[in-house]
């Protein structure tokens, strides 16, 4: 026994007890403690539970594909796949950099931003770092799943647009919906989904847009997929027909290849869109993945607003295509006999100003009656009847032919154009109107403006006798309600003669002539800036007058017009006549090859000349 | 009466309140880690529990009067051991608290000088004569005490660090510490609380981040509050009855961080519920009564310091890490004894219950 243990000391029991208790009491707290979580708050932890176990993928629903009215597929979608880079482990991250940007081709700076973007978002939620991979991508993505378990495929579903820029304004294009739309939806959008932004994505999105599935999967704590619990497939977009025919399509487009400005071509009977092209344009493929904020830029302030669909947003002055307008006032009105002729000396003087007629300093028309002032586009003679009939009566007809208001085309952001009266000068601009304004209201210059496919409208409307059809683009569009806006037949005979004389009696568009096609039209050399101030600036493209033409045929009760615009063109009868020449040529060849066919097919009693052009999709010929 | 110690003279009902803590933790490493790479973890904790019975029978059968007399050189040996960790050790997860043995084996000193800690107090203690603790005496132990702390501090090891303290506040208690003593020991913590709060930059940034954590869980996710917050949904979505052996979602998908070891009990609340943690809390209460009553029973006070000891060691693990997994302390890497994996602890758990044996044995020992 060492010495320093001499056992004459008691144990001190109560000491002890007294530790027994303390123990007692603290596992009681640490109960009470246990009780509180499990017992008072489990429910609480019991969904926390669930949210980390649970996670929702949700199955993204391919949008409906967009067919020209002979069912070609113009818009569709496929399945692509996004690469995602998970943060969970940031020392594994670090070091697998380098080998992920090698092998997918990012820089390192690019990799590093999208890290940086998203450093303050939850780790757990991985990064796009590939919006639209190869097959390279994911083969390599693949093959490395043992030593880089940091990346991940997603499938998602990607637009295409399989002619590029073809028709790239109307059809529009697709991006991410914003903060407003999201706000708006009522919980419908979730951040990062695909919606329509321009054209006819937005127009039709409810349809185009199907409904979105959903797979709920049991995950573990870094994120890995353990099982499905259930899965809702996604029900796809509906597809939606257009009335667009690919082939006129395509002619306009190549047509319009190197110019700015627009082609609108429609059924003059039903209002069904048959080309439409804006130029310049963009590829809206572009959009699909992501674009870079950079190009979105450059699009966005590019001074030639590729943007634009100019066939319904372009507002300017129509130049000679508005006598039309005035021609039919005159007669509607009896104001002036279309018999009575007005002396053109070159130019005319009215309020003690001189305008000029188009052929000053060449010649001069002499007298002129309505026929040949619509063949040659006698700008003195419409001076003359544009003072006589004044601005309301010109404005009422304009307005009622459809002008100066939007035509409710299927489409977002039509443009409305301007038709002046007094009381428009009154309530824009506080004062009265000067009536030298209507001298050139006349003749289509001063303030009025229309967009492209309000002139298209216009000309059908006067050719068929005050019908104004509803333009669209969705073929077989339910509720379509034309408007009538009812001309007297002489009225419409007489102008319809002068535009037949504009392009077959040796008017401003005489070199369009078409064989065995009663093309008709009115063309348009509308100045952007007047005569005295071009002359001071020198001619450069800016001041270039822009070129209208609107074709049609027949002569009445038109099958197709077609509007055209080249903004800088110079004269409207010599650049954009051609363009509309060839759509109504092609239309017509079209039509004969189809008779053949069908007559070649059929028993002879049963061909119709006017038999349906195409069949629509799934439909059957008769 | 023998001279020698019999087998039967062990404490057979303290063994089977552990052997029931050793089955419910193999059952729950097993529930934790068969379904993921660590599959088969039990069988290595099974071959650990073996070791450390071998140990315990071993250091039951050395005389505890006899450890107590090498008190001093054991004492030199454990802070010289924690010297050389400082020096020659090698870092694990950013602390330095291991010396390499060879052969993948590595022996965690501060575990050895928790032993050491109970022996030279228990020494200490036995050699004060009165049933009052003069200042002279706190100051020595205190300063005995603190000296290791100090040294597991700076490995560091805060949570290690700490469980060398309730040693020395239960042996001054036991030693008869005046209450006018305890009352200014009391508000020289109290004082030190704002002293340390400011001295808290000094900790290491993982430290500082536990403290952060432990008083704000919620603001960070993913980072460490993110472990207390998954083990108190594990515990809190277990509910009474717990969601069943092998079915808690926390713990079988990974969302509970070490759920064999350090968090093996918010692993087994979430599947064993309420009740589960009851039986485990009970049986830890049942271990320290168990061991109050065989200080109650030693022969000496000396013995009675050791049995303390032990008990105050066990006791403090136990509160620690169950409240660390409810989240009313921060993360502090205290495992739970008996139950959370791991060599080291088994080994001091067993060394010390050899111990408490010994005492035992040697009651009627004269």
């Amino acid at each position: 026994m060492a010495s320093w243990n001499v056992n004459d000391q008691k144990i001190p029991q109560e000491r002890l007890a007294l530790v027994s208790y303390l123990s007692v009491g603290l596992v009681i707290v640490l109960m009470v403690g246990f009780w509180k979580l499990q017992v008072v708050q489990s429910g609480h932890f019991l969904d926390l539970a669930e949210k980390n176990r649970v996670r929702s993928i949700p199955i993204i629903a391919p949008r409906g594909a967009m067919l020209d009215r002979e069912g070609r597929v113009l818009v569709d979608s496929y399945p692509s796949f996004s690469i995602l880079l998970l943060r969970d482990d940031p020392k594994n991250l670090e070091k697998s950099l380098p080998q992920i940007e090698d092998g997918l081709a990012i820089s390192d700076q690019e990799l590093r931003q999208e890290l940086d973007a998203a450093k303050y978002e939850p780790k757990f939620q991985p990064v796009v770092i590939k919006p639209a991979a190869s097959q390279a991508d994911i083969a390599f993505v693949e093959s490395h799943r043992a030593d880089i378990p940091l990346l991940e495929l997603l499938m998602v579903q990607r637009r295409r647009y399989q002619n590029n820029e073809m028709l790239a304004n109307t059809i529009g294009y697709v991006g991410e919906v914003s903060q407003q739309q999201m706000d708006d939806s009522d919980g419908h959008y979730r951040p990062g989904d695909i919606v329509g932004k321009a054209g006819l994505e937005r127009q039709y999105n409810d349809q185009l847009e199907g409904t979105d599935g959903m797979r709920r999967v049991v995950v573990n704590s870094v994120g890995k997929v353990m099982r499905t619990l259930d899965n809702v497939e996604a029900v796809p977009g509906k597809p939606i027909q257009l009335t667009i025919d690919y082939d006129l399509q395509a002619i306009a487009e190549a047509d319009m290849a190197d110019k700015e400005g627009a082609v609108v071509a429609m059924d003059g009977r039903t209002g069904e869109i048959l080309a439409m092209v804006s130029k310049p344009t963009f590829d809206p493929n572009d959009f699909a993945v992501r674009i870079p904020s950079a190009e979105w830029q450059k699009l966005n302030s590019d001074p030639e607003t590729p943007l634009l669909n100019r066939a319904i947003q372009a507002q300017l002055a129509p130049g000679s295509v508005f006598k039309i307008v005035t021609a039919t006032a005159m007669l509607e009105t009896n104001a002036i006999p279309d018999t009575q002729t007005f002396y053109c000396p070159g130019s005319a003087v009215f309020y003690g100003r001189m305008f000029k007629c188009y052929i000053y300093g060449k010649g001069a028309h002499g007298a002129v009656d309505l026929h040949k002032a619509i063949v040659q586009s006698c700008d003195v003679y419409f001076y003359n009847v544009g003072k006589i009939l004044g601005i309301d009566r010109i404005s009422e007809y304009a307005k009622g032919l459809g002008l100066g208001r939007r035509t409710g085309i299927d489409l977002p952001s039509e443009e409305p154009g301007l038709m002046p009266s007094e009381e428009w000068v009154e309530k824009a601009f506080h004062r009265k109107w000067y009536a030298g304004e209507t001298i050139s209201v006349a003749i289509g210059q001063g303030a009025v403006t229309t967009t492209p496919i309000q002139l298209a409208r216009m000309i059908d409307a006067v050719a068929s006798g005050g019908l104004l059809v509803e333009p669209h683009l969705q073929k077989n569009m339910p509720n379509l309600k034309p408007d009538h806006f009812p001309l007297s037949d002489a009225t419409v005979e007489k102008v319809t003669d002068g535009m037949y004389g504009v392009v077959n009696e040796g008017g401003t568009a005489a070199q369009v002539k078409l064989q065995n096609v009663e093309f008709c039209g009115k063309s348009g050399t509308a100045q952007i800036i007047n005569y005295d101030l071009r002359s001071r600036l020198g001619k450069t493209k800016e001041f270039k007058d822009n070129a209208w033409f609107v074709g049609y045929a027949p002569r009445r009760n038109p099958e197709i017009v077609v509007a055209v615009l080249v903004q800088g063109g110079g004269h409207g009868g010599i650049t954009s006549a051609p363009i509309a020449r060839d759509i109504v040529k092609a239309y017509y060849d079209k039509k004969a090859a189809h008779t053949q066919q069908t007559a070649g097919t059929q028993t002879p009693k049963s061909t119709a000349t006017d038999a349906p052009l195409v069949a629509t999709v799934g439909g059957q010929r008769p | 009466m023998s001279d020698r110690p019999q087998i039967k003279d062990f404490d057979w009902t303290l063994l089977a309140i552990v052997a029931a803590i050793n089955v419910l933790g193999l059952l729950e490493i097993y529930s934790s880690t068969h379904a993921s790479a660590m599959a088969g973890m039990q069988w290595k904790q099974l071959i650990w529990l073996g070791v450390g019975i071998v140990v315990m029978f071993i250091m039951s059968q050395i005389d505890y009067h006899t450890l107590l007399d090498q008190a001093p050189v054991l004492y030199i040996a454990g802070v010289a051991g924690l010297l050389v960790v400082a020096v020659i050790g090698y870092s694990r997860l950013g602390a330095k608290r291991w010396i390499s043995l060879g052969g993948g084996f590595n022996l965690q000193v501060s575990e050895l000088m928790k032993l050491i800690i109970i022996i030279v107090l228990a020494r200490y203690f036995s050699e004060v004569r009165t049933d009052k603790l003069t200042l002279t005496d706190i100051c020595k132990v205190s300063l005995l005490t603190l000296i290791p702390v100090a040294l597991i501090l700076k490995q560091p090891d805060l949570g290690t660090a700490m469980v060398l303290v309730p040693v020395l506040i239960v042996g001054m208690f036991l030693a008869g510490i005046e209450w006018k003593h305890l009352a200014v020991g009391l508000v020289l913590v109290a004082l030190l609380i704002p002293v340390a709060w400011n001295m808290r930059n000094h900790l290491k940034p993982y430290q500082q981040q536990r403290i952060e954590t432990f008083l704000h869980p919620e603001e960070d996710q993913r980072g460490a509050g993110y472990q207390i917050l998954q083990s108190e949904i594990a515990v809190g979505s277990g509910g009474f009855w717990g969601k069943g052996f092998g079915k808690g979602s926390q713990n079988q998908l990974g969302f509970v961080p070490v759920r064999y070891s350090d968090f093996i009990l918010a692993a087994l609340a979430e599947e064993q519920g309420f009740i589960g943690v009851c039986l485990v809390l009970l049986l830890y209460l049942g271990l320290i009564l168990r061991l109050v009553d065989n200080a109650q029973k030693a022969k000496d006070r000396a013995g009675m310091y050791v049995v303390m000891g032990v008990a105050a060691i066990l006791g403090f693990h136990v509160l620690v890490n169950a409240s660390m997994v409810i989240g009313y302390m921060p993360v502090t890497g205290i495992p739970l004894p008996l139950m959370s994996y791991g060599g080291s602890s088994i080994a001091f758990v067993f060394l010390a219950l050899g111990m408490v044996m010994n005492v035992r044995l040697r009651r009627f020992v004269n």
